[in-house]
């Protein structure tokens, strides 16, 4: 018996440390990817006139969801920042002639940028020869491509802005935890993370689209597939950019105006 | 029994520290909600788009997703510590547990009792009720035994994963975030029927991992599209799972136990 | 009385070398090196000793504590512990012995330290009568009755340390393991706590085996030493047997791994 113990003991230790974790974050993308697909696919079934896109857009536009996901996913965001405004070392890095904001910036593209490029390659490839319409489709066309790239980048910049808005409001408040959650729910719903915005009855969307959240991945991935006109694409980027500049000009006053009062108060 | 009230005693110290945190706890509680209301919602608007998925009615799948809810959130609650249990075992915790004269299972069990999960056994109670009122069940004694039978054998199930996790923690510490599809992504699948993923994958949840036994085909006698009691049995039949579920986690102390962590 | 003979045991670890070429290569290889934790130990102890087990790091010491304990099953050799197989029997086995380790707490840490005592009477099953006598002994003796309605992390290092002793030996154990009991503590609270384990093994004749690096804790608690160096017992004797001239306790002991090369 020791022996079988010690034999298998062997199999598992084998190698199985590192690649494990990022084998398993891919599996479970993957599994989440595909159980959504399979749940559209049964309300296609049985009502495929009532689809605000084909099922092959939907699918892709739950595919790139999974494969850019650590792009946009709102609860990613550092623990570490939010102990250092509760406990107060935040106090030190103020003292630097660095601004703090673009810190926690820079700071937020490398973690999102290290951490989608690990998932993003292998999804895309796999759910790439899932046959049609159930994997993901062909882009439109090289120009809706690369107007796609262009929103998905955008889109970042709107995320991490929108995050960077939430530490400072952090300064603020005592429960950051709280904050955070509220925060963190409204956001999945509002961009599409529950169910992607066409889905949404139209008034209601038409609504939801002005908001920062559609801005954030509902654009690029709706772009992707061309499921909206030319006009629409435009006022989505446009959208995009003006959302981009008005959370960085609030989160920069705002950090400002934290900034001023940790120094009077004496940190 | 004993092990009973050394149990409940477990029960009452986890409460006891929880206490101390009474700010944390309701935000918890609070936050749980929300993840969960916001599944809800995904489900109200597609509703609002169509009137039916694969025959089901929106107060049907309502019914559906607050009994699997309901089990999950229950598994959790009791069964927390196999949840978190790689934490145990990287803190050096579990050597504490090796010491103890007590089962091991027990004290793990008793290491957390999660009462900020009663956030979503609320909601789902009231989801659950919306969803009675507003279908067309006639309700008889067999039918609320089913749904006695479905809440038993949803925690067995749901708990049993958590062993399989926990046990799994003992081989490597790494990778182990897949299961989650097992647990969380059962209860986002389960917010619909089953059967509405097709044919393949309702042979796997009925024979691998056996969720359409504790969902899919109770609930088609409930909503009185099957009559055989057989099918009111099935819930019962599923606690099945929890017996390789036990060997592996019991393989894996053994193991524990021989490579020294 | 406790007996291990020529017990062995091996573990596997992972090599990991440094480098970002060597992790890269770990992706797809994974190298092993075997390190012999203990080779062919034997030893005996009888009951109501005081044993102090020193050694340098990463020669054993945990391992044979956890083998002792039933926590680690050894690869080859016969343990005996009070005419039991510790990690054959573990539950009757743990049930008469006490184990404190140094770094890790046991107590529950938001709750006053009454409350992880009375969950651990439950635990061990001791009778209403032995735990209040029990406790009343060991509250006295280390001095805990201003600090049993604290919650465990109100407590200083020092306080906490005597709550943690007083639930290792709620349950009377007939042998205690103690590793680095003294860790951090003030010098006040260390000569409370030898003093303590003195009076424990005097009145109840209780075996303690003591893992610890401060030598004033041997020199102080034990009159036999077992040194153990790279898998094997290399010395079985008396404080008196290592000392040489006036040497201070921790340059003799410094000698001493010169010596034996560990």
């Amino acid at each position: 018996m020791k022996k079988y113990l010690s034999f298998f003991q062997l199999r598992f230790a084998m190698g199985l440390q590192y690649r494990t974790a990022a084998l398993a974050g891919i599996i479970t993308q993957f599994a989440w990817g595909g159980m959504q697909v399979m749940m559209y696919r049964a309300f296609y079934h049985t009502d495929a006139a009532a689809f605000p896109m084909t099922l092959s857009a939907t699918a892709s536009y739950i595919w790139l969801q999974q494969a850019f996901l650590a792009f946009f996913a709102v609860w990613m965001m550092e623990n570490e920042i939010f102990d250092s405004i509760v406990n107060g070392n935040i106090a030190y890095e103020l003292c630097r002639p660095v601004s703090i904001y673009n810190m926690w910036a820079a700071r937020s593209i490398a973690s999102r940028l290290a951490r989608a490029v690990l998932r993003c390659f292998p999804i895309l490839i796999v759910a790439a020869f899932i046959p049609q319409p159930y994997g993901i489709g062909t882009p439109a066309s090289l120009l809706h491509f690369l107007l796609f790239v262009l929103s998905l980048i955008l889109g970042l910049a709107v995320t991490i802005t929108f995050c960077l808005l939430i530490y400072v409001l952090a300064f603020f408040t005592i429960s950051p935890q709280g904050l955070r959650m509220v925060f963190t729910s409204c956001v999945e719903f509002f961009s599409g993370a529950v169910i992607p915005l066409p889905f949404f009855p139209d008034k209601i969307r038409s609504v939801m689209e002005l908001l920062p959240f559609a801005s954030m991945q509902n654009a690029a991935l709706r772009i992707y597939s061309a499921s909206i006109g030319t006009d629409e694409i435009r006022r989505a980027i446009g959208l995009q950019v003006f959302w981009l500049v008005v959370l960085t000009a609030a989160g920069k006053l705002l950090c400002r105006l934290a900034e001023k009062r940790i120094i009077v108060q004496g940190g | 029994m004993k092990t009973i009230r050394l149990y409940l005693h477990y029960v009452s110290i986890n409460i006891r520290c929880m206490m101390q945190y009474k700010t944390s706890f309701l935000l918890s509680a609070i936050g749980q909600f929300l993840v969960s209301f916001n599944v809800f919602l995904g489900i109200f608007f597609m509703f609002q788009r169509f009137s039916n998925v694969e025959g089901f009615t929106y107060s049907e799948v309502l019914l559906c997703f607050s009994v699997v809810l309901l089990e999950f959130a229950l598994a959790e609650m009791v069964a927390r510590g196999f949840d978190t249990f790689s934490g145990m075992v990287r803190s050096g915790e579990f050597d504490r547990i090796l010491v103890r004269p007590q089962n091991e299972i027990l004290q793990v069990l008793g290491s957390k009792f999660e009462l900020t999960r009663i956030g979503r056994i609320l909601q789902a109670v009231v989801m659950f009720t919306y969803g009675i009122v507003k279908s067309n069940v006639v309700w008889s004694l067999s039918k609320i035994c089913t749904l006695l039978f479905m809440l038993i054998g949803g925690t067995v199930v749901f708990t049993a994963l958590f062993f399989i996790y926990a046990a799994l923690c003992f081989f490597t510490l790494e990778g182990l975030e897949f299961m989650n599809v097992f647990t969380d992504g059962a209860r986002e699948f389960g917010k619909y029927p089953l059967g509405i993923y097709g044919k393949k994958m309702l042979l796997f949840m009925t024979f691998v991992i056996p969720y359409a036994l504790i969902q899919y085909y109770p609930l088609l006698y409930i909503l009185d599209r099957r009559t055989s009691i057989f099918y009111m049995l099935l819930p019962l039949a599923a606690c099945w799972f929890f017996v390789p579920a036990l060997l592996l986690w019991k393989f894996g102390v053994r193991c524990y136990q021989s490579s020294g962590s | 009385m406790i007996t291990m003979e020529h017990v062995c045991k091996s573990y596997r670890i992972a090599k990991r070398n440094a480098g970002f070429a060597e992790a890269c290569k770990a992706l797809f290889h994974r190298e092993h090196e075997i390190i012999h934790a203990l080779n062919d130990v034997s030893f005996t102890i009888h009951d109501g000793e005081m044993v102090g087990y020193i050694g340098p790091n990463g020669a054993g010491k945990s391992s044979t504590i956890k083998i002792l304990s039933g926590i680690l099953t050894p690869d080859s050799g016969t343990v005996l512990v009070d005419g039991r197989v510790p990690y054959k029997n573990r539950i009757d086995h743990v049930r008469e012995i006490g184990v404190v380790f140094g770094q890790r707490s046991q107590l529950w840490w938001d709750v006053p330290v009454i409350d992880s005592f009375a969950l651990l009477k439950d635990i061990y099953s001791i009778s209403d009568i032995c735990y209040r006598q029990s406790l009343e002994e060991l509250t006295e003796l280390l001095n805990l009755s201003e600090l049993l309605r604290s919650p465990a992390r109100q407590l200083s290092l020092g306080q906490r340390m005597r709550c943690e002793i007083a639930a290792s030996l709620l349950h009377r154990p007939r042998i205690l393991f103690l590793d680095e009991p003294t860790i951090g503590l003030d010098a006040v609270s260390k000569l409370a706590v030898r003093d303590f384990i003195l009076r424990q093994n005097q009145t109840h004749k209780t075996t303690v085996i003591l893992t610890t690096h401060d030598m004033q804790d041997i020199e102080s608690l034990t009159s036999r030493i077992l040194l153990i160096g790279k898998g094997q017992i290399l010395l079985d004797g008396s404080l008196d047997d290592i000392r040489t001239g006036n040497k201070s306790i921790d340059a003799t002991v410094a000698e001493l791994y010169r010596t034996y090369n560990i």
